[in-house]
């Protein structure tokens, strides 16, 4: 170590000179639409690969957006057995009553603040898949919302997620890991693979400002492979794809920045981020985004109806916009909570944690639309909850096979049953 | 390459506790290693005091005044169930604060360091003040001590019993989360036992429970007093019994070691020098802190390949910090926002399987983060970050920590409110400037390199001379010490 500790750059390429190269291709990419650009990589550094030959999203890429609804969602106050005794009795105070539902059929009805997702399914773009959930359940959030984020079973424990498995199997030698991002300042464990990890950030903007201090960019350039020093290199090489990457999702966000109309709220903002780089060239396949707390153990009507307004008007935003721009036959949006809630309401005008729980789809692509299969059976409780008739993981496995066109079973570590709406 | 006294001296206070204090620098480069163990293992040698946060308040709603239980459960009123939840986060912080405050300033660092690791190995979350603080006690008091004590006193504990579920394990109605875990997690390991054995010796443990205040009970009426067949012996076992068996097995010796060796010396496992240790560790009956001088005192610890290899926790990162450049925060509880930021929040570890550590701690929005930190702390920048809800912590109610962590007071400067946060240090510099008086001004650079590095590999003084204040000499140390912090570098021990 003593005689080594400042080592001299062999590389006498200025990293300003480094950058102009880099952007003399982004430019050139625009125009040539590609190709390869072997030769020029050749001037570009290992470091600054994923600048190297971007590729064109080809149309029909499809793409994946998973809200999840943190705190556990009450199922029940969301879509609404309008005409099933037990749901009122158990809920004298909290059942929403008919008249207030926005009825899909004779039986069902959304929460009254879901306006748009009572659009979407006249539309035929709202898929609702009841009971989802999974053996032994957890009513613990930390522990369910892991056991959803790695698709574990409830007896495992993995460290890494299903898109981080996801990235893994399909950016496996790629420097590149925007194929998965979420759109917050931490990564959740969802999107943390073995070897590939998933890039958080709230917006492309703050990412690029964050990460473009030149200290940081002028250590990366004096870096030199050290083979003794591997726990080193993985640390300067997360550096350098988070700065190639926050480079580069910029400079795609600035490509054809949506300008419809979004609300001010935390999703509308996440979504029209999302919007932008749909629209870019960025080959991102899946984002991921949370709102919450649905935690709604007290005074449950306001705060649901609060979130739900939220989720309501960025999502109705967030598809005008894709249909506007004719993608929305190729995006997917997925809704999941940890957790669905008791039956029975509690003593505080809230409900308690509960388990199996529903889902919405909304996509311009759907193969089922509407409601996928039966309400759940109030009248067969396991210990005053829901039991689940689909496992989650097999959701997991349909997105990931028939919209991902990715490899499940390897991902999943099983084989899963599909189901149809996609 | 052969490795300096000073290099072994970092290592060992980097491994054995949290990084020197900046009281350690003056006589890192000439002491030997085995006399700076001697004084580490003799300065941890005490039990350390009851770490006690918790509002009085609290207490006597479940304690009477003779220290017996006053309360059930189902005897709280709603407003004092939401009282117990307030409070209970609340102090919860305060613990964290607490302890991470002994991290940083004890001299017992190898008790402290050795207590992080099992706190990380019994982990529980449990929103109770009073559970967590008790088994933090039992963690600290036993962390040096002898395994099986440490096992039963923790299996014991309100925390775990709750956590596991064990005050639902009854005769007739097992629950076997405990009777897996403690085999699965802290003591054999996944397939050293069977299906039959969780199950048998979920019947073993029937009847264990604790009082709402917190204390071990023995419900007769509920254990199942039949025979059992637990790892081929057979008998009429109780819990205790079961704990014993568990023991008696070498390869909890083993399974320990292993563990140990990961965290102490490197995520590559060395296979004959775990069975070693392990094998010492067996028979001297479990005495933790003879396996821990068996580590520090072996030449193989000094390695070149163990040092600079370890990625550190972010708990580990902010408090070496601190150690070396003692500061004045304006706001502690920032330090809570940092934890979160970056993955590891005490008393809330991810899973019963605690933190997995190691590169699992990286990521591109925790590394830019970790990057940032000095600065943070140095020039009072503002970030703007958000840690995620934790609904565990937060209850359905607001995130009271946000409220908290956004007010962070900037001295003399308007809140900018959600705008932007800040950590109001005030660095005392006095100490860590004098000790490099003597160093003339063409070594200082690669001076401070060493002190702050562990890596073999470091930032090339090219660099690195565009980014420091050369103005004073006293300048240029702190600049570059800052700088030298931010690397890829700084995050490995």
């Amino acid at each position: 170590m003593t005689n080594q500790v400042f080592r001299r750059k062999r590389n006498q390429t200025s990293i300003n000179q480094q950058s102009e190269i880099v952007f003399m291709l982004i430019k050139r990419k625009q125009f040539i639409q590609l190709g390869s650009l072997a030769t020029a990589s050749l001037f570009v550094p290992r470091y600054m690969k994923a600048f190297e030959a971007p590729r064109m999203v080809p149309p029909g890429n499809k793409v994946l957006v998973v809200l999840q609804l943190s705190g556990g969602n009450d199922g029940l106050n969301t879509v609404i057995p309008v005409r099933n005794d037990i749901y009122y009795s158990s809920r004298p105070k909290l059942g929403i009553r008919k008249e207030d539902a926005l009825l899909l059929t004779e039986e069902v009805g959304l929460n009254p603040a879901l306006t748009g997702f009572k659009d979407l399914y006249e539309d035929g773009s709202l898929g609702i898949l009841n009971s989802v959930g999974y053996p032994n359940p957890d009513r613990s959030h930390f522990r369910s919302m892991d056991i959803w984020q790695t698709a574990s079973n409830s007896n495992e424990y993995l460290n890494n997620g299903w898109l981080g498995r996801y990235l893994d199997a399909q950016c496996s030698g790629c420097d590149k890991p925007v194929q998965a991002l979420e759109i917050d300042d931490i990564l959740s464990l969802s999107l943390k693979g073995e070897k590939m990890n998933g890039i958080a950030m709230r917006d492309p903007k703050r990412l690029y400002n964050t990460s473009h201090e030149k200290y940081f960019k002028d250590v990366l350039a004096q870096h030199t492979n050290e083979p003794r020093e591997q726990t080193v290199d993985y640390l300067y090489k997360t550096m350098a794809d988070t700065l190639s990457s926050a480079d580069y999702i910029f400079a795609q966000s600035k490509l054809h920045p949506t300008t419809a109309q979004y609300p001010a709220t935390g999703l509308g903002q996440s979504l029209k981020t999302i919007a932008s780089l749909i629209f870019s060239d960025i080959d991102t396949k899946v984002y991921y985004v949370s709102l919450g707390s649905f935690d709604t153990h007290v005074g449950q009507e306001g705060q649901q109806k609060r979130l739900f307004t939220e989720m309501n008007d960025a999502i109705k935003a967030f598809v005008a916009d894709l249909k506007t721009n004719n993608r929305f036959s190729d995006t997917l949006l997925m809704t999941f909570s940890e957790f669905g809630r008791r039956v029975t309401q509690n003593a505080s005008a809230g409900t308690d944690h509960g388990t199996a729980n529903n889902m919405f789809f909304v996509s311009g692509g759907l193969q089922q639309k509407g409601l996928l299969n039966a309400m759940p059976n109030l009248a067969d409780l396991q210990d005053g909850d829901l039991k689940h008739s689909i496992d989650f993981k097999d959701v997991y496995a349909t997105v990931l096979h028939k919209w991902l066109k990715s490899d499940d079973e390897k991902i999943l570590g099983k084989k899963s049953s599909y189901l149809n709406f996609v | 390459m052969s490795v300096s006294n000073q290099q072994k001296n970092l290592h060992l206070l980097w491994r054995a506790g949290f990084g020197p204090s900046n009281a350690d620098l003056a006589s890192v480069e000439k002491r030997t290693p085995e006399s700076l163990y001697k004084e580490m293992f003799t300065a941890s040698g005490k039990t350390p005091a009851y770490i006690d946060v918790a509002d009085k308040g609290l207490r006597d709603m479940l304690t009477d005044m003779e220290g017996n239980q006053s309360m059930q459960k189902q005897q709280l009123s709603a407003d004092q169930k939401r009282e117990l939840r307030i409070k209970s986060r609340d102090g919860l912080k305060e613990l964290n604060l607490a302890w991470l405050g002994q991290m940083i300033n004890s001299p017992q660092q190898l008790r402290e360091k050795m207590s992080l690791f099992w706190h990380g190995h019994f982990a529980t979350r449990t929103i109770n003040i009073i559970y967590q603080q008790q088994l933090l006690d039992i963690i600290r008091s036993n962390a040096l001590g002898n395994f099986g004590d440490l096992l039963v006193a923790v299996s014991k504990s309100a925390s775990m019993i709750n956590f596991l579920n064990n005050n639902q394990n009854r005769k007739g109605h097992p629950n076997e989360n405990f009777a897996r875990e403690v085999m699965e997690l802290f003591t054999l390991g996944r397939g050293n036992y069977t299906e039959n054995d969780v199950k048998e010796s979920a019947r073993a443990f029937t009847g264990w429970g604790v009082s709402f205040d917190g204390q071990f009970t023995f419900r007769e009426r509920q254990h199942d007093t039949d025979r059992k067949t637990f790892l081929g012996k057979t008998g009429n076992f109780n819990g205790d019994d079961i704990l014993k068996i568990i023991l008696e097995q070498k390869q909890t010796a083993r399974f320990i070691t292993q563990k140990v060796y990961r965290y102490f010396v490197n995520a590559d496992a060395d296979a004959g020098t775990i069975d070693w240790l392990a094998t010492r560790f067996y028979q001297h009956n479990y005495n933790i802190e003879a396996l821990m001088t068996d580590i520090f005192t072996s030449d193989w610890f000094y390695a070149e390949k163990n040092i600079g290899t370890r990625i550190k926790s972010p708990v580990e990162l902010i408090a070496g910090i601190r150690r070396m450049l003692p500061m004045q925060l304006d706001n502690e509880a920032s330090q809570l926002l940092l934890q979160r930021l970056l993955g590891q929040v005490l008393f809330y570890p991810p899973n019963v399987a605690g933190w997995p550590g190691g590169k699992n701690w990286i990521d591109s929005s925790t590394l830019m983060m970790r990057l940032r930190i000095p600065q943070l702390m140095y020039a009072g920048d503002v970030f703007k970050m958000k840690p995620k809800d934790d609904d565990d912590q937060m209850m359905g109610m607001k995130d009271r920590d946000d409220a908290d962590d956004n007010t962070i007071p900037p001295a003399g400067k308007k809140n900018s409110g959600r705008a932007g946060q800040q950590i109001m240090a005030t660095i005392n510099w006095t100490n860590y400037l004098k000790q490099y008086e003597p160093i003339p001004k063409e070594n200082l650079l690669a001076s401070i390199s060493k002190m702050i590095l562990q890596t073999k590999t470091g930032i090339s003084a090219d660099t690195l001379k565009n980014y420091v204040d050369a103005n004073s000499r006293e300048s240029f140390i702190k600049t570059a010490t800052i700088q030298l912090m931010s690397t890829p570098e700084y995050q490995l021990c």
